[in-house]
């Protein structure tokens, strides 16, 4: 392999990686939901579209790119927990039906108030020019800080939860509630204050991915269900109720689906006219991780590190 | 908990008024309300068709875009082969006739939803929902990339497919037509829904553990089921793309899921009608929501909430519901 | 061969640390009704749960008629003859009794991936269907749906259901349960008619019921099984006594 195309693989791995982190962030929060809680929520797309709309447009007046990290993080935390207080609470005791249909209006009527208030235009923020210049990584890697950040917040959110999970009584009562939430009942544990409370984390961490992710991809109505759909595959590769398991499925899909749309159309003109291959190429490219979720399918139908065995 | 007997009328009932009125429909409706009602009754095999795993065999499938949308992709990659007189992948002619087309489609969506079900089947519960949104979305992100039937484009059809020397350029009798398919597709449905396999998948529905114990294997019976109901939703997308002359990735999008779930809901979860009156419902009100405002969706969303936290069992259990307020108001 | 209609082999289960099913053997002979007795959180339900095969046990074997169906699903046990009852009532709450009852039959009856008959037009099925409700305390309760019906006539569709499958052998989890005397009495006679064709593995509380019935009884504690033998036997057996006789006035 030439040195060049070495660090290009460098560089989409990284990209890969940027990627899956964000997938995490989501995956983190909606798998603890559907595992502690037995809810489906489809609006979990929704409170990043909300992240990222409010620190987008605060960082936008203000003109300072840190202030709307805080800015996005309440708005989504508030949202969701208005969402979990007025809806999904009265959706715990029923079936995944009414769960789907309810979720979905949600959905509706998020990304209609954002057309309404904000207008169907994608909004923009500028990345402090610190953080945009690339900064030479490796003798002709140029990566730019920005992107390293998010992999380098990711990676912390990622500890972060590790701790809070393994060493912290929430984090034991979250490990019962995913194995077993009839025990976390039985135990007398205040069960709905630890609803909200994951809730609510959820929504922070979809609010931050949303707002970060803001300046790579744009900020406009319809992010939330495109990364959702994704984040969902993430969920069910990495086991329901598993926070390793989404850490592990994240990275793992992000750089897959990266390095695939990356390198397979050119891989493919090797044996093919240029325009078929970058046809296909694209074609292959954006089925990838669901062809990897049904291989995962046939080995392990609950996932890689299904919680409960 | 309405009676068996008021179900029963409002059943016949709702049956009685339904069959005049379809049969009356051309007489009165203007050329929009005809395509409305045209609409309604492809849209309401496929509600039918996921009613048939949702309701009947309590699989909640957020997948069958997938299936509706290759039906109407069949048809249009087989016209577009008509038209060019260019075999599909080499050996397959294509077909403008109706006769062809729409098993051709019903087949190929039964397969796809033979390999989609034999997988996401593996799991259930909160999986299973996840899992058929995510294959029906690979197969939405796969036509998109098929640059050779338009890709986000999708597929015109010049021409609707020709049907037994019919003028299919008449919406009349275009209507007829479709009328008559949906006719012979509830009848068949009603058979599946009462012979030894429907029973058998009822049973799976309340209690599988129990049916289990019986000796029913679950998983050969809900993937039977499952690939029944992508057919029928195969069938829909197959007459949609008729109806329309347009085939495109949108048939295939995971809101279309959502759409085709919540048509069903809105009529009622497990009932025969309910499906129907829900398509009926859910079209109506898009239409005439989205001739009163821009936002329409936001006001479908609301809705949406309130029917799901305000009530339970959809318009059919409504009618029942009044029904048997009838039947005490007479006795 | 030793003829066994069921025989369980050095079974092993274990969950985590904690160890349910203990090297456990047992058989049942034909003609035999053998009742596993055994304290509050003694495996009983884990042991069943393996031999039906909802659960998968992670040493030993179980053989069916001679043959082994350790690794068999639920479904391939029952064709092989098995069948159960549940301790909480199992059933389809939606449907009548008749429905409940004519759901078995036709799982023993086959032809049930036929989509273009009408399962209201079986003639046989439902013939067999009624004649195996009459004469049974249910038979003038035929359509009422199932949520409809006393916890009594709940446990006595539970094993209408189980017969209706024709079982070579039965596992009867705790037939008692929640009964009042008469009940428990009603049940008693009923299984002592079924014991005559059917041979039983009986997990049961009631003592009354297990001396009344069995032709042989083991004891389950703490996922061992501690003693085996007759009626008489297991009575005389002094560890028996103290590990679970002698606590039973507690127990009840």
């Amino acid at each position: 392999m030439r040195p060049g195309s070495m660090i290009l693989v460098l560089e989409q791995l990284l990209n890969g990686l940027q990627y899956g982190v964000m997938l995490f962030l989501l995956a983190a929060g909606l798998t603890l939901i559907f595992g502690i809680m037995g809810v489906i929520n489809l609006a979990h797309g929704s409170l990043f579209m909300v992240g990222a709309y409010a620190g987008t447009l605060v960082a936008g007046a203000t003109g300072n790119f840190w202030l709307g990290i805080p800015v996005a993080l309440v708005a989504a935390g508030a949202t969701g927990l208005a969402v979990e207080a007025l809806v999904i609470r009265r959706l715990y005791a029923r079936d995944h039906l009414d769960q789907v249909l309810a979720t979905f209006g949600l959905i509706l009527i998020f990304n209609q108030i954002i057309t309404l208030t904000v207008g169907r235009q994608p909004v923009f923020v500028a990345i402090p020019e610190s953080l945009a210049a690339p900064v030479e990584l490796l003798p002709g890697l140029f990566y730019p800080p920005y992107r390293l950040l998010i992999i380098a917040a990711g990676l912390l959110v990622a500890l972060g939860l590790y701790l809070l999970i393994n060493r912290t009584r929430i984090g034991m009562l979250v490990r019962a509630g995913a194995t077993n939430r009839d025990m976390v009942r039985a135990l007398g544990v205040d069960i709905r204050l630890l609803y909200t409370v994951v809730f609510g984390l959820g929504a922070l961490l979809a609010g931050f991915a949303g707002y970060v992710s803001g300046p790579i991809s744009a900020v406009q109505v319809g992010m939330g269900e495109q990364i959702l759909l994704s984040t969902f595959v993430v969920v069910v590769v990495g086991g329901v109720g598993s926070i390793k398991g989404a850490c592990v499925a994240g990275i793992l899909l992000g750089v897959v689906d990266t390095m695939l749309r990356a390198f397979l159309p050119g891989l493919l003109r090797g044996v093919m006219p240029a325009s078929e291959a970058d046809a296909l190429g694209i074609g292959i490219a954006s089925m990838g991780i669901y062809l990897l979720m049904a291989l995962v399918l046939l080995i392990r139908p609950k996932g890689l590190f299904a919680a409960g065995g | 908990m309405p009676s068996p007997d008021a179900r029963n009328l409002a059943r016949r009932i709702g049956l009685a008024v339904l069959v005049v009125a379809l049969l009356a429909v051309p007489m009165f409706a203007d050329s929009s309300s005809l395509s409305l009602v045209t609409r309604i009754l492809i849209y309401s095999i496929a509600a039918a068709s996921l009613n048939f795993v949702l309701g009947y065999g309590g699989m909640i499938s957020l997948g069958h875009a997938a299936f509706f949308g290759i039906g109407g992709y069949v048809v249009g990659m087989l016209f577009v082969h008509h038209a060019d007189a260019t075999p599909l992948m080499g050996f397959i002619p294509g077909s403008n006739q109706l006769l062809v087309t729409v098993p051709a489609a019903v087949v190929v969506s039964g397969l796809l939803a033979l390999i989609i079900g034999a997988l996401s089947l593996r799991t259930g519960g909160v999986q299973f929902i996840m899992i058929t949104l995510a294959f029906a979305q690979m197969i939405f992100f796969f036509f998109v990339s098929l640059k050779a039937y338009g890709g986000e484009d999708g597929i015109i059809v010049r021409r609707t497919n020709e049907f037994l020397g019919l003028n299919m350029r008449d919406r009349v009798t275009l209507y007829y037509v479709m009328l008559g398919f949906w006719a012979v597709f509830m009848l068949a449905l009603w058979r599946v829904v009462h012979s030894s396999f429907g029973t058998v998948l009822r049973g799976m529905k309340q209690n599988e553990r129990r049916m289990a114990a019986l000796g029913y294997a679950p998983y050969r019976y809900k993937l039977y089921a499952f690939v029944l109901s992508g057919m029928g939703a195969g069938l829909s997308g197959a007459l949609m793309a008729n109806f329309l002359r347009f085939a495109s990735p949108d048939m295939l999008h995971w809101t279309k899921s959502a759409a085709l779930m919540t048509m069903v809901i809105l009529g009622g979860v497990g009932s025969f009608l309910g499906p129907i009156w829900g398509t009926a419902a859910y079209l109506v009100l898009e239409t005439w929501l989205a001739a009163q405002t821009e936002y329409w969706q936001l006001w479908l969303g609301l809705i949406l909430l309130a029917v799901v936290l305000g009530t339970r069992g959809g318009i059919n259990a409504g009618m029942a519901r009044l029904a048997a307020l009838m039947m005490r108001g007479r006795g | 061969m030793t003829g066994a209609v069921l025989e369980v082999k050095c079974l092993v289960k274990r969950f985590g640390g904690l160890i349910a099913t203990d090297h456990v053997s047992l058989e049942v002979r034909p003609g035999e009704v053998h009742a596993l007795i055994g304290p509050n959180g003694a495996g009983k339900s884990t042991l069943i749960n393996q031999l039906c095969g909802e659960l998968v046990p992670d040493e030993g074997a179980v053989f069916l008629g001679g043959q082994d169906v350790t690794a068999a699903s639920v479904p391939d046990r029952v064709a092989l003859g098995l069948g159960r009852t549940f301790q909480i009532t199992n059933l389809l709450t939606e449907m009548s009794v008749r429905d409940n009852i004519a759901m078995a039959v036709q799982a023993r009856m086959g032809r049930n991936f036929r989509i273009w008959d009408a399962v209201a037009r079986r003639r046989a099925l439902w013939a067999e269907t009624d004649g195996l409700l009459a004469g049974t305390a249910l038979d003038t309760r035929a359509h009422v749906p199932v949520a409809g019906l006393s916890h009594g006539e709940k446990k006595q569709l539970e094993l209408l259901v189980a017969l209706a499958r024709k079982p070579q052998l039965l596992l009867l989890d705790e037939p008692m349960a929640g009964l009042g005397a008469a009940e428990s009495h009603e049940m008693i006679v009923s299984l002592r008619q079924v014991a005559q064709a059917t041979p039983m593995l009986l997990v049961e509380h009631d003592m009354e019921a297990v001396f009344a019935l069995a032709t042989r009884i083991s004891v389950l504690v703490y996922g061992r099984i501690i003693a085996s033998g007759s009626v008489e036997e297991i009575r005389a057996n002094p560890e028996v006594r103290e590990a679970y006789l002698g606590a039973e006035d507690e127990l009840c």
